[in-house]
This record gives structure tokens, sequence and C-alpha cells, in this order.
């Protein structure tokens, strides 16, 4: 410690400003902001309080500022909304008054207090009690060092399909050395195996081989076959990925380092055998929408049939197979291949039976529209069951529109199979401590702000892994993703919070506990020294750790034993004293 | 739905809800036509669970006394006689004189829960008989209850008569308390069912009479040695399979008889044609008794190239059988019991 910060130690005394925001009527309508602030002022190292209609604005902003540097304020509190809403604007506001940003508290008297309370003096007694305990820890408060670290200008892609494919390229053009970790014997994943896309019936093969040569021979892009990810350590900007590669009959195991990581592992297809009322391969008629596309691709074209039969929704908004949501794509490969087949085969019967089409993307509902227009039979019904006929199987069905059975002896059911989270998607969310949704898709960090991220920083999603997609969607998907991960890439290094956990070594038992209930993987035994060690960069703040302590080793800063227990006593221990005053100054 | 009656879950549910309070049931005599065998329930991809519904209607007419007749009859005899069949009371053990059965209250590890039909039906006390020979074949410490058993209300609670249900099951749980009945092994998967999954889940537990024979066949306590050189097929009763996902112990009972060939039928398993003699349908014919699922039936097993159709409940057997002799088919289909069978092979 320098000699001038040890002279500040020493002489060190809290010199705090209080802002109450309005929140326009917020706040104001409930809470008599002007006694709150009257309150405050006589709080102990309290130097200046202020009520203003809203703090976040420019002039609130100004304020705060004008005191820190005329007022000399060291610590800063301010009473508004959640720090949800707000902690980074007024971190922000400090930090450019020349304060450490971490010298703030903020006392939510919006979410906590005036919009859950009808006003008068209990909301404003309890906004000042909030008020009271953030200034109490605020003059505890300590300084907080924000940390830089370098970034490994590279990616890994999981999965080598098209989402994984697009997510590469964009990486490896923008620069950075990519790896694709792919788990079969070639690149393409699923769409590898289409014989034509909706709605433009374009060849799929088109679409893969315009990805795979580009990836092929892209000198930054590296493609491992026949590999999976066995285990991943390390953090944003670091990441050390163990992949097993099959060589031959040999295995090798291989580290990659990284600075971001795509997920791009796709999906699977739901299993008709656990339909047993459709006959999925007891009898040789009925096949999947992905047998269908094989028979496409025949050099003899389709088999010439008198009548084929789709079912929509074979697995899909079923919570009888426990896979409640739409598959997306369903309808439209549907009603392509069954254009496909009117279109080779005019003489036959062409039937879909359907619960609702959903044609919602760009050019779907036309190319429904054409579908009919073909000849295609749209029933509104979810067949019940298909039986044997002679060499025929019928399907059985409730045409709901007209409100009576149906029965459509067909030579090929084609069961329009939805799309399953991988099986081992478990596995792997494991390794990278990734959430998942509760239909077993890898989950997004926010639905609608942060829809490629995860819950860890520097892993992003792409493709089906993270839902149901077509073609269109999941090449979005990826190169959103692969935008994201650039960001961290390009900038070569990256912040890190400073709100960690920090272990006092002397109280350490080494038990570690502490790591079981850690989720990012943060905490780790020192060989040498028998205690816990952490690392600041994969900790994300959160306490489990120590809550879990037992010896109280763990504290995190921003809300350590001292500093929580201030506000605690501050609330426990308070009086009813100030409701007189706050009686009179109401009149 | 169904092809042979008007009954439509669908239209019937969606009236239902568009309509309020205001929904009319009068004329609705298609709801009687519902077997609860449980294919809508199951199948259904939200899980509307459309037999619940159809039973809980029923309901109101049963509350306004508004039934047919022939279901009075079977009320007022369960509620009198403890079976619906009309029987008295003190003739409900009868089928076991001279067999020597311990009687429960000497204490054993189950209770052979007969049920009615395998107690009055001569053709029921067949199945009773057998599957007795067995159990003491197999080691299985059992008593009964003879004239203290009653009925298990099963099919009082389908018809919609959740009051004597109630009742009945309060009045049954009594007497297996007194009488220290932990395990319970029943004939009919009505029973089971019942008992299984209606009666509040406490005290004690209940088995179909092909799950504790086909456990006993895997531990080697039992032995059928005698063959039984026939092609059989087996009929899956709802209430065992589609109800309660019973369908491979009574396959694996049928394994186990040397020179049996079990041939199956296309509609199995989970996809099993119901005999239509569930659901309080014993005693009520339907709006469409033209039709007849059970003969439809006995000519998918005559297909299959059988000559013994087989099943394991005395519902399915006796609706069986009786589509057997409308079709004049005695000489080339058999409706048999497991439990016949397998006796056959001791």
């Amino acid at each position: 410690m320098r000699w001038h910060d040890w002279k500040a130690e020493m002489t060190f005394s809290p010199r705090i400003g209080v802002y109450i925001c309005h929140c326009g009527i917020n706040i104001a309508a409930a809470v008599d902001v002007a006694t709150v602030a009257r309150y405050a002022a006589t709080l102990p190292g309290v130097q200046v309080a202020r009520d203003y209609t809203y703090m976040c604005s420019s002039p609130g902003q100004a304020l705060i500022k004008n005191d820190i540097t005329e007022l000399g304020l060291n610590r800063i509190v301010v009473a508004s909304c959640s720090p949800r809403m707000h902690e980074p604007t007024f971190r922000a506001v400090i930090a450019e008054a020349g304060l450490n940003a971490y010298c703030l508290e903020m006392a939510n008297i919006r979410e906590q207090c005036s919009w859950v309370h009808t006003g008068g003096i209990p909301a404003t007694t309890k906004a000042m009690q909030l008020v009271a305990a953030a200034v109490a820890k605020a003059a505890r408060l300590e300084e907080l060092e924000i940390r830089q670290v370098p970034v490994i200008p590279a990616a890994v892609v999981i999965g080598g399909g098209m989402a994984g494919m697009q997510a590469g390229l964009d990486l490896a053009e923008a620069g950075f050395q990519v790896t694709i970790i792919e788990r079969l014997g070639q690149l393409g994943g699923h769409a590898a195996q289409l014989s034509r896309t909706f709605p433009m019936l374009e060849p799929a093969a088109d679409l893969v081989h315009t990805l795979l040569e580009r990836v092929s021979s892209h000198p930054r892009i590296k493609v491992m076959m026949e590999s999976e990810v066995l285990g991943l350590s390390g953090y944003v900007g670091n990441f050390q990925v163990q992949v097993r590669q099959a060589q031959g009959t040999e295995e090798l195991t291989t580290e990659i380092s990284a600075g971001t990581i795509i997920v791009a592992t796709g999906f699977e297809l739901f299993d008709p055998h656990q339909k047993p009322e459709l006959g999925y391969a007891v009898y040789p008629q009925v096949i999947t929408t992905l047998d269908f596309e094989r028979l496409l691709q025949q050099d003899s074209g389709l088999p010439d049939v008198k009548s084929i039969v789709f079912v929509q929704c074979v697995g899909s908004r079923d919570q009888t197979v426990g896979n409640p949501y739409c598959s997306r794509i369903c309808c439209m490969v549907s009603a392509k291949q069954a254009r496909l087949a009117r279109q080779q085969l005019p003489e036959a019967q062409v039937t879909v039976f359907y619960m609702d089409v959903r044609a919602f993307g760009k050019g779907f509902e036309e190319f429904y529209d054409g579908a009919r227009e073909d000849g295609v039979i749209y029933r509104r019904g979810n067949p019940s069951e298909i039986l044997r006929q002679g060499d025929k199987v019928v399907v059985r069905a409730e045409d709901t529109l007209l409100g009576e059975p149906v029965e459509i002896a067909a030579d090929l059911v084609v069961l329009a199979v939805g799309m399953q989270p991988q099986t081992g998607s478990a596995a792997l969310a494991g390794m990278l401590k990734l959430s998942r949704s509760a239909d077993g898709f890898f989950m997004e960090a926010h639905p609608k702000l942060r829809p490629i991220d995860t819950n860890m920083a520097g892993v992003f999603l792409a493709g089906c892994c993270q839902g149901p997609k077509d073609i269109t969607e999941t090449i979005a998907q990826a190169r959103a993703a692969a935008a994201a991960a650039m960001i961290p890439l390009m900038r070569a290094s990256v912040q890190v919070d400073a709100v960690t956990s920090f272990i006092q070594e002397e109280l350490c038992a080494g038990c570690g506990q502490c790591a079981s209930v850690c989720g990012f993987g943060a905490l780790t035994l020192h060989p040498l020294r028998g205690v816990m060690v952490l690392n600041p960069v994969l900790c994300q703040g959160c306490g489990a750790c120590a809550t879990a302590c037992p010896s109280g080793a763990i504290n995190v800063h921003q809300f350590t034993f001292d500093q929580t227990m201030a506000q605690v006593d501050v609330l426990a221990d308070w009086q009813f004293a100030p409701l007189s005053p706050l009686n009179n100054s109401n009149g | 739905m169904a092809l042979k009656t008007r009954l439509n879950p669908r239209i019937l549910i969606y009236r239902l809800l568009t309509a309020g309070n205001g929904f009319d049931l009068e004329g609705r005599d298609e709801l009687w036509d519902c077997t609860t065998c449980s294919t809508c329930s199951s199948r259904c991809p939200k899980q509307v669970k459309p037999m619940e519904t159809i039973i809980a209607l029923r309901g109101y007419f049963v509350e306004k006394g508004r039934v047919h007749p022939n279901m009075k009859t079977a009320f007022e005899s369960t509620f009198r006689q403890g079976n619906p069949l009309t029987m008295p009371r003190d003739s409900r053990g009868a089928w076991a004189d001279g067999l020597g059965l311990k009687p429960m209250a000497e204490g054993a590890e189950y209770l052979y829960y007969v049920g009615c039909t395998p107690s009055y039906d001569p053709r029921g006390q067949k199945v009773a008989q057998a599957l007795v020979k067995l159990m003491q074949a197999a080691g299985v410490d059992f008593g009964i209850l003879g004239n203290d058993e009653s009925c298990c209300a099963s099919e009082v609670k389908r018809l919609g008569e959740a009051g004597l249900f109630e009742a009945m099951a309060e009045d049954n749980q009594a007497i297996f308390k007194e009488f220290g009945v932990q395990k319970i092994i029943t004939t009919s998967p009505h029973c089971y069912n019942t008992f299984k999954n209606d009666y509040p889940k406490d005290g004690f537990q209940a088995q179909h009479y092909t799950q504790v024979l086909a456990g006993r066949l895997q531990a080697g306590a039992l032995k059928l040695t005698r063959p039984f050189e026939k092609t059989v097929t087996y009929h899956d009763p709802c209430y065992l399979g589609k109800h309660n996902g019973v369908f491979d112990e009574p396959r694996r009972v049928l394994g186990s008889v040397p020179g049996l060939n079990l041939v199956e039928m296309d509609r199995s398993r989970e996809k099993s044609l119901c005999c239509e003699g569930g659901g309080g349908r014993m005693w009520l014919e339907g709006t469409n008794p033209g039709t007849r699922l059970a003969q439809l039936r006995v000519q998918e097993a005559i297909d299959t190239g059988a000559v013994i159709l087989a099943t394991a409940c005395p519902f399915c057997l006796l609706t069986l059988d009786e589509a057997v002799k409308h079709l004049n088919a005695q000489d080339r289909l058999q409706v048999m019991d497991i439990a016949e069978i397998a006796a056959q092979a001791l």
C-alpha cells in the first residue's frame, strides 16, 4: 500500500450524499419524498440529502456530480427504483465525478415501497427505513477494482450443421481462428438429408454445399470430425475445451483454447414408436417425413401410389409424450412434400390431417395456398389411429370441421415428426453450465433481449439446440450468435465485475462445500495451501458459496457480513420516534 | 370419436365450454354409450380427459333420478346385496364351498378379492376356481372374505353414482382394516383399477392376478409343465392395459405355458378394441346395439388363425363369449381366461 492510500485509509470518514427520486409521481404520489430527504440529512455521515423529480435525468445526474465535487462526497446513496434498472447509470455518474463506481448504494423505494403500498405515513416510514439502512451500508462500502482480462482471439463452434457452419464462417471471415467440433463424419446436419426446401423448392444440397465448401476451404477454420466435447474449463476470453476425437480405431483427446464458444448442436427427430396407435415400424406403409425426403431423392422418384396421407403434429403439441411445444417446421415440411407428391403423382389422392396450419413465415401462407390449389386435401383433425386393411392401411380421424368420423385408406402414411432436444444435451448442459428450458432445449439468457446469449458469459446459442427453427431462422440466429461472440474477441479484453466472492484463507478449512454449490466452477482447492481459491473471472457474485461456508470464510464484495448486518441492525433497531415529527410536518 | 356412436367427446366438451351454465343434457342418450375404455383420455394430446367429463355428466342424470331401469336395479342391488347382479349377499362365498380356502380372519399375506362376477356367474366362478389352484401351486398365502366381501363399486362410479361409490368404498376400507388387509389380488381389472386409483391411497396395495402370477413364474415359484398346444391370441382388457399400462405380465404368463403359440391381433396393447363391457355397459345396451364391438373383436381373433381368445377380465370373458355364440363360431374359437389356460398347464 502506497503512502497516500494508507493515509487516506487512516483518515477515512464517510461523507455521504443521499438523493431521493420522485420518479415523476411513481414514488412521490405514495411517499412524502421531502420528508424522507429531511430525515436522511440527520443520519450519521450524511453531508447532504436532496429530492428531485428524476434523478436519472441529466439535471438529476448533474446534481449528484456537482455535490461530489463541491462537498467532497465519497459515498452516494440513491433512493429510487430497483438497482436492476439504474445501478449501471448511477455507477457511471459517480465514476465520471471521480469516485470509485462501487461507492454507490441504492435504496429501492419504488418496486419495494411506493408501487406495492398505498401511500401515507406507512409508505413514507418504510422509505425512511430503507434509506437509513442504505446509508448504514454506504458508510462501510469499499472501493473495488474493475479488472481487464485478455481474450484468446479464437472461437470454438460445437456442431457442424447449418447453424455451426454459418456461425463459424462469420467468425473466420472477421479474422478469428475457428474450430468446428462435429460429432459425425460429415458436416451439414439434418439439412444434408433434405431434398428441397420450402417455400422456394430449392435443392437443399445446393444450400448445404455452398456453406460446406466455404467452410472446408477456409484458411482459418479447422473442422474436427467424429469429435465430442468432454469438458470445459476457463472463462470468457480464456476457455479450454476438452475434445475427444476418433482417429480410426484410436481416440485422441485434445484441448482447444478459445475466447468464445458457440453451441450449435441441433435437434433430434421425435421417435414415433412412442405413438403406438400410429403403427410406425409395424406397418411398412407408415413412414416419417425424413423417410419421405429420401424417397423424393431416389432416381426413380416417388413410388407409384394412389393415396398418401400426411399426419401433422406427431410428437409436437402433444402433452402425452411430454412435448407440449410446436415444432414450427412440420406444417411447411408436409405442405412441401404433399405438393411435390401431387406434382410427381398427379393421379394420387394426397390428404393432410392437421390440428392448425401454422404458415407464419415469409411466403409460407402463399405456399400453403399453392398446395391446396395443387389439389392437396387438408382435413382438420388429429388421426386417432392407423389400422391394417388388406395391403393398405386406413387412417381414422374425426374431421372436426364436419364433426364426423372419417377413414381414409392409404398406400403411404407420412408422419410429420417433430423436433426434440438432442439426447446428449443434458450432459452438454452440465459441462458448459447451461440452463435448459422446460422443453429440454438450451435456454437463452432472456427470451426477448438476449435470445442468443446464455447465462455463461462468452457462450452463445445458434440453431435448433435452442428450440425448433427452420433454415432461414437458423441462419439468422447463427449470424447473430457469431456477431455476439465477436464482441469480446474484437475488444481483445473483457471487463470483470468486481462484485465477487473473496476468501479469508485463515478461516478456510478447505472442506469444499462452497465448490459443491458453485454453479460456475469458480472455486477450487489449492493443492499446496489446502484452502479454497476463487477464480474472480468465473465468479458471478451470486453468494451461494458464502451461505454454504460453515466457517464464515467467504464474503461477497458489496454484500459483506459487516455491510449487510449494518443494514439489518438499522431495520431491527428502528424506533417509531420519527413518526411524530413526520406527522407534524404533514400538518 | 367412435364410428358406432353419436357420442363425440370433442363436441360435447366444446358445447360445455361455450354454453356456460345453460348446457342442456336432455336427449343426450349417447352419454350412456361410453364404455370408459380410456382411449380418448390416453390419446388426447392436450390431456383433456373426456372420459372423466362423461362420467361427471352421467352424475347429473343420476342426481335427478333419470336413469335406465336396469341401472336402478344395479344400484339398488349394489346397495342392498353388495353386488349389482341382484344376487343374495349370503351366497357370495358359495363358489368356494368345499375348496377349503382360508378365511381372511385367520390371517394371510394376501386377500384374494374375488369380485362380483367371479363370485356369482357360473362362467366367472370357473375362473376363480382356476386362479385358486394356480395360487396354491405358486405358494401364495391368501385368504378370502366369503360373504363378508362386497362390491368394489367401480361400475356404479362409472355410471355416475359417486355417492354410492363413496359409501361402498368406506365400508370396504373398514372391512379391509378389520381383517388387517395389506395386499390384495383381484380377478378383475376393474376391481384392481378402482382399488389402485379410486380408493384413498393408504393401508393396502392392489395387484391384478396376472401381475402376481408373472412374478411367481419369474421367481420360479410357479411352474407350468403340461403342454397346451394351441394357437392363442390375447385381448387386452381396457382396465388392465390402457388404464394401468399392464400389457406385458399377461403375455408373460401365456408365454410360460409350454406349447402355447401366442399370436397378436392388429389392435393389441394400447390399440386394443374395447369389448363394450365397461362403464356400466354390462347392464346398458347403448344407442346402437346393432353393431357390437365384441363381435368385431371375435372376428379379428379368428382372422389371426388363433383357436383360443384369451383375456384376463370377467366382463371381457362374458361379452366375447356371447359374441362367439352370436357368430356361431364356437367350433372355430373358444374364449378363455388366462387363469383357466395356466391352470390347465399345471
